[in-house]
C-alpha cells in the first residue's frame, strides 16, 4: 500500500515538473514574456529594471530556474489591471468559485444518482426513457444556453430571483450565510449542475444496469433476498466506486467549466476573473491559473487513485 | 401425490419460451423430470440444449422476455409454476436454491463472506446478524471448510475456487432446502477440486436428504456422482434412467454419441468418433417441429423420424424418445 | 465493412424513430448551412448592406430592405435568420473540419500506440489519459490565451480538445484487435507491418470512430459556441451563433429577447439532434443488452 502511494506521489510531482516545463516555454520560449511580464504600459526604465530582475536576458534554462524558484514560492508577479500581486488575488475569489462548484456537484448528485439507479433498474419504464431523454438534452445543450434561459425565466418572466452577482459575503468569504446570498447562488448552482447532472444519469444507469444484469444480483435473487435489498446491498455497493472515482474528477471539471457559468451569471469569482485576463492580456493572471488549476488537477487525480485504493478491496491486496 | 412422500422435485412437461426476432424459441420444450429425497439426478446436455434454462425455469429466474409457458413445477408435491414473485421469492433459497456456475462471478466481490450469507439467512428467518453469522459459520462448516470464522471475514478474491464453490453450495444449503439446482458449478474448477466438492456433495444428500439437479455437460461427472440421469436435447429430455444403466447401455443416439466422445473410454491411438454437425429442424411455419429433433444429426434416421417419437420403456426405470432405439449390448 | 453490413446497420438504426427523425433533422441543418448564400435574404458579413436603422426591430417587422425579418434583427441591423443561417455554417464548417482533424491525428497516435506498443505506446497513451482529465473548455482556454484569436487558433484549440478521445478510442479498439490470434499470424508473415495496419487494425477501429466523430462534431459546435460567447472565439465581424447570442445577452432583460434566443434555439436543436444520431449509430455499433 505505501508503494502504491509513494509511487503515486512521485509520478504526480513528475507532472507538475513537466507541466511547468511546458508553461514555461509556451510563455516564456513561444510568447513574448516581456510582455507577460511587463506591463504595456510601463516605462522604459522600468522595463530595463524588471528585464534585469527577471533575468530575462540570461540564457533559456537559467530562466527557467528563476520562474521554478518564484512559482515554488508563491511569487507569480503583479497583475497588469489591478496591479497587487497575482496569487492572492486568484486566491481571494476561490471561495466564491468553491461554493459554486460544490453546490453544483451536491445538486447533480442528489438528483442524479437516484435518478439514473430508477433508469437502470427499469430501463422499459416510461419514465426511464423520459430521464435519458432528460439528460441527453443536459449534456447536450451548451450551458451558457441554459443560463441565459434561466435568467429569462426567473428574473425576467417570474421576477423571482435576481440575474447575476453574488449576495452578501460572510465566515469564510461564503455566501451562504443569508438567505440573499442563497437567491444569489441558485440560479448559477443549477446551471452549473446540469450538465454534470445529464453526464451523471447516463453513467449511473450505465452502472445500475450493468449490475442488475450480473450474475450477483443473479445469485442473490436465488437466494431469495427481498428486491429492496438486492439493490441496496449490491447495486449500490458495486457501483459507489465507479462514482466516486468519477466524481472526484468531475469536481476538477467542474471548477473549470465554472468560468461559462461566472461569466453568464456576473459571479465574481476565479473563472470570471480568468476570462477578464484573456481579454484584457493581463498575462500574469492568466500564466498563474493555468499553474494552479493543474496543480489542482493533478491533485484531485491523486486524491482520487488513493481514495479508489482504499475503496476497493481488491485492489487494497496489492 | 404418487406416494406416501411426495418427491422433492417434480417437473411435468415444463415449457419455457424466448420470443426472438425469427419467432418464438422453446427453449424448455415439455420436460418431465423426478428427484426424490437425498438423490442426485443428472441433467446432461451441450451448450444451448436448455439445461440451464431449465434450472431458471425451475425457480421462476427465467430472464425475461423469456417466461415459463406451460407444465407444473411440484415441489413437495405442491405445484409452484406460475406463483406470483413475492410468494417465489419466500421459495427461493429457503425450499428451492440454486448453484451458479462461476462463484467469482456470482458473490458480490466488494462484499465479506459473512455479510452475504447473514444476508441470506435473514431473507428468511429474522434473526440477530449475530445469530446469522453463526448460522453461516456452521453451514461453512458442513461443506468441509476449515476455519470457518475466519472465512467469514474474508472476501470472496482471498478464497480459491473450489473453497468459493463451497461457500456457495453452505449459501444454498442454509435454510435445509428440499433440492438445490447446481448449474454446471465444478466447471469452472481443477479436475482434483472437481472431484473433493462431488465428494461432499454426495454425502450432504446422504445425510441432508436434499435432492440435488445436477446440470453439467460432462458425462464423467454424472458418472461418479448421480444416482440418476436425464439426457437433454434441443429442449427434450430424449433419455433418462439410473445413471450406470445408461452410461453403460444407452439406448438413444445422442447418449451414445456422447458417451463415445469421452476421451477415458476409448484406446489410446484410436480416432473419436464424430458426432454431425447440424441445427434442430424448425417446424414449417416458424413453431415447433413435431419431430425427432436430432433427426438432423443422427447416423441412424429414417424418414419416419419426421413423425413424434414414441417413448420407449427399456425397464429398470431406463426409457427413451426415439423410434430407431440401439440395441441392447450383447 | 461491406455492404450488407451496412444494410444491417441501417435496419437496426431504424429501430427509434426519434434516432431517424434526428437524422432527417441533422440533414435539413445541414443543407440550410450549406445553401444559406443561397436562401438568406442578406448576407449578415457585408458591413455595408447593413443599416443600424434596422437594429432591433421584432420578428415579423419590415426592415430597410423592404423584406420581413422573420426573425427579427440583432442590434448592429443584421437579419437575425440569414445571420443564423451563416453562423450555423461556420459553426458547422468549424467543428466538421476540426472533428476531422482531430479524428486523423487521434487515430494516427491510437493506432501506432496499439500496434508498437511497449515504451512508446504507454508514454503516448498516458500522455492522452492525462489529457482526457482536463475539460475541454480549459484546454481551448488556454490555447487561445497563449496563440491569441482568429480562426486557425480557433481550429487548432478545438482539435487538441478533441484529439485525445479519438486516440482513446482507437487504442482501446486496436488493442483488442491486435491481440486477436490472426493479426499474430499476420504479422509473421512476410505482409509488411503497415499492411496489417492498414487492412486489419484500422477497418475494425472505424465503427466506434464513427460515433465518436459524431458526438465530438457537436461538442465542437457547443465548445466553438461557447468560446465565441466568451469573446475568445471567433472575430466579431464574423458572428457565429454563441457571438449572435453574446450580443443579445444585454437586450434580454429589456424584453427584446429574440436576438439570444432564436439563435440559441439553433444552436440548442443543431446539438441536440447530432446527439441523437450518435446515440443511435453507438446502440447499432455495440448493442446493449436486448430490451
Amino acid at each position: 500500500m505505501t508503494a502504491f502511494l509513494l509511487g503515486r506521489l512521485a509520478q504526480a510531482a513528475l507532472v507538475m515538473l513537466v507541466m511547468s516545463v511546458l508553461v514555461f516555454l509556451g510563455v516564456y520560449a513561444i510568447g513574448n514574456p516581456i510582455d507577460v511580464l511587463i506591463d504595456p504600459a510601463a516605462t522604459q526604465a522600468m522595463r530595463a529594471a524588471i528585464i534585469r530582475q527577471y533575468g530575462l536576458d540570461l540564457p533559456l534554462w537559467q530562466q527557467y530556474g528563476h520562474f521554478l524558484g518564484n512559482v515554488l514560492r508563491g511569487d507569480f508577479g503583479n497583475s497588469f489591471v489591478f496591479r497587487i500581486p497575482v496569487l492572492p488575488l486568484i486566491l481571494s475569489r476561490l471561495p466564491a468559485t468553491l461554493e459554486l462548484t460544490v453546490l453544483a456537484l451536491l445538486i447533480a448528485a442528489a438528483f442524479g444518482i437516484p435518478l439514473g439507479i430508477w433508469a437502470g433498474y427499469r430501463p422499459e419504464a416510461r419514465s426511464s426513457r423520459a430521464i435519458m431523454a432528460l439528460s441527453t438534452l443536459g449534456f447536450s445543450v451548451p450551458t451558457f444556453w441554459i443560463g441565459l434561459l434561466l435568467i429569462l425565466f426567473f428574473t425576467v418572466e417570474l421576477r423571482w430571483l435576481p440575474s447575476g452577482g453574488r449576495g452578501p459575503v460572510g465566515w469564510l468569504g461564503l455566501s451562504i450565510w443569508t438567505r440573499e446570498g442563497w437567491t444569489h447562488l441558485l440560479l448559477p448552482a443549477l446551471n452549473l449542475s446540469l450538465f454534470k447532472l445529464g453526464l451523471l444519469i447516463r453513467l449511473v444507469r450505465a452502472g445500475t444496469e450493468e449490475v442488475m444484469g450480473s450474475e450477483h444480483v443473479r445469485f442473490a435473487r436465488a437466494q431469495g433476498l427481498p428486491e429492496r435489498q438486492v439493490v441496496g446491498l449490491h447495486v449500490l455497493k458495486n457501483i459507489g466506486i465507479p462514482i466516486v472515482t468519477i466524481f472526484g474528477l468531475e469536481f476538477g471539471s467542474t471548477l473549470a467549466f465554472a468560468v461559462v457559468t461566472e461569466t453568464v451569471f456576473n459571479w465574481p469569482g476565479m473563472g470570471k476573473l480568468v476570462i477578464e485576463s484573456i481579454t484584457s492580456l493581463d498575462r500574469p493572471v492568466m500564466v498563474a491559473y493555468l499553474i494552479l488549476v493543474v496543480l489542482l488537477f493533478v491533485a484531485i487525480n491523486l486524491f482520487v487513485e488513493l481514495t479508489y485504493g482504499l475503496l476497493d478491496p481488491r485492489v487494497r491486496a496489492r | 401425490m404418487s406416494g406416501p412422500v411426495p418427491p422433492a422435485l417434480e417437473l411435468r412437461g415444463l415449457r419455457t419460451e424466448f420470443p426472438g426476432r425469427g419467432g418464438v424459441v422453446r427453449a424448455v420444450d415439455g420436460v418431465s423430470l423426478r428427484i426424490e429425497r437425498g438423490r442426485i439426478l443428472g441433467l446432461v446436455g451441450e451448450s444451448g440444449s436448455g439445461k440451464s434454462v431449465t434450472g431458471f425455469s425451475i425457480l421462476g429466474l427465467v430472464e425475461p422476455p423469456g417466461r415459463v409457458t406451460g407444465g407444473e413445477v411440484l415441489l413437495e408435491g405442491v405445484n409452484i409454476a406460475g406463483l406470483p414473485q413475492g410468494a417465489m421469492r419466500r421459495l427461493r433459497g429457503a425450499r428451492v436454491a440454486m448453484v451458479f456456475q462461476d462463484p467469482l462471478m456470482t458473490l458480490n466481490p466488494v462484499l465479506r463472506i459473512g455479510t452475504q450469507m447473514a444476508a441470506a439467512v435473514r431473507a428468511h428467518d429474522p434473526v440477530s446478524r449475530k445469530a446469522a453469522l453463526g448460522r453461516a459459520r456452521d453451514a461453512l462448516a458442513t461443506v468441509g471448510i476449515p476455519s470457518p470464522a475466519e472465512r467469514l471475514e474474508a472476501y470472496p478474491h482471498q478464497l480459491s475456487g473450489g473453497m468459493r464453490q463451497r461457500v456457495a453450495i453452505a449459501t444454498a444449503l442454509l435454510h435445509r432446502p428440499a433440492a438445490i439446482i447446481a448449474d454446471e458449478p465444478t466447471t469452472a474448477l481443477d479436475v482434483s477440486i472437481q472431484g473433493q466438492i462431488l465428494a461432499e456433495v454426495r454425502r450432504l444428500a446422504d445425510e441432508t436428504g436434499t435432492a440435488f439437479l445436477w446440470i453439467t455437460h460432462d458425462l464423467s461427472v454424472v458418472s461418479s456422482l448421480a444416482d440418476d440421469v436425464c439426457v437433454m436435447y434441443a429442449g427434450r429430455v430424449v433419455e433418462r434412467g439410473p445413471a450406470a444403466r445408461v452410461i453403460a447401455a444407452p439406448r438413444h443416439p445422442y447418449t451414445a454419441a456422447l458417451i463415445g466422445s469421452v476421451p477415458s473410454g476409448h484406446e489410446p491411438g484410436t480416432r473419436l468418433p464424430q458426432l454431425a454437425a447440424g441445427a434442430p429442424p424448425r417446424g414449417a411455419d416458424g413453431g415447433p417441429d413435431p419431430g425427432c429433433s436430432f433427426r438432423t444429426r443422427c447416423p441412424r434416421a429414417q424418414p419416419d423420424c419426421a413423425l413424434p417419437p414414441p417413448d420407449l420403456d427399456f425397464g429398470a426405470g431406463q426409457s427413451a424418445l426415439c423410434h430407431h432405439p440401439l440395441e441392447a449390448p450383447a | 465493412m461491406n455492404r450488407e453490413a451496412l444494410v444491417e446497420g441501417w435496419q437496426e438504426y431504424r429501430r427509434s424513430p426519434v434516432a431517424v427523425a434526428a437524422l432527417a433533422l441533422v440533414v435539413a441543418i445541414a443543407l440550410l448551412a450549406l445553401l444559406a448564400p443561397w436562401i438568406a435574404p442578406q448576407d449578415p458579413y457585408d458591413q455595408s448592406a447593413l443599416d443600424l436603422m434596422d437594429a432591433r426591430l421584432e420578428p415579423g417587422s419590415i426592415g430597410s430592405g423592404e423584406y420581413v425579418h422573420w426573425l427579427g434583427t440583432d442590434n448592429a441591423g443584421r437579419d437575425l435568420l440569414s445571420a443564423i443561417l451563416y453562423g450555423l455554417r461556420l459553426s458547422l464548417a468549424i467543428a466538421v473540419t476540426a472533428g476531422i482533424v482531430a479524428l486523423t491525428v487521434g487515430t494516427a497516435i491510437g493506432l501506432s500506440a496499439a500496434y508498437y506498443g511497449g515504451w512508446f505506446g504507454a508514454v503516448a497513451m498516458r500522455v492522452v489519459d492525462l489529457q482526457l482529465s482536463l475539460p475541454a473548455i480549459l484546454l481551448a482556454l488556454v490555447l487561445v490565451a497563449v496563440l491569441g484569436q482568429g480562426v486557425p487558433q480557433l481550429m487548432a484549440a478545438l482539435v487538441a480538445a478533441q484529439y485525445a478521445y479519438f486516440a482513446r478510442t482507437a487504442f482501446g479498439a486496436a488493442s483488442a484487435e491486435r491481440r486477436k490470434d490472426y493479426v499474430e499470424a499476420a504479422l509473421s508473415t512476410p505482409l509488411s507491418g503497415a499492411r496489417v495496419l492498414w487492412r486489419h487494425l484500422l477497418p475494425n477501429t472505424l465503427p466506434p470512430l464513427i460515433v465518436v466523430v459524431t458526438v465530438q462534431i457537436a461538442t465542437a459546435i457547443s465548445l466553438e459556441a461557447t468560446l465565441s460567447f466568451l469573446g475568445l472565439g471567433l472575430p466579431v465581424t464574423r458572428p457565429s451563433l454563441g457571438l449572435l447570442i453574446a450580443n443579445g445577452f444585454q437586450f434580454m432583460l429589456s424584453g427584446r429577447y429574440w436576438i439570444s434566443v432564436y439563435p440559441g434555439i439553433a444552436l440548442m436543436v443543431t446539438v441536440l439532434a447530432i446527439n441523437l444520431v450518435g446515440d443511435q449509430l453507438r446502440q447499432v455499433i455495440n448493442p446493449r443488452r436486448r430490451r
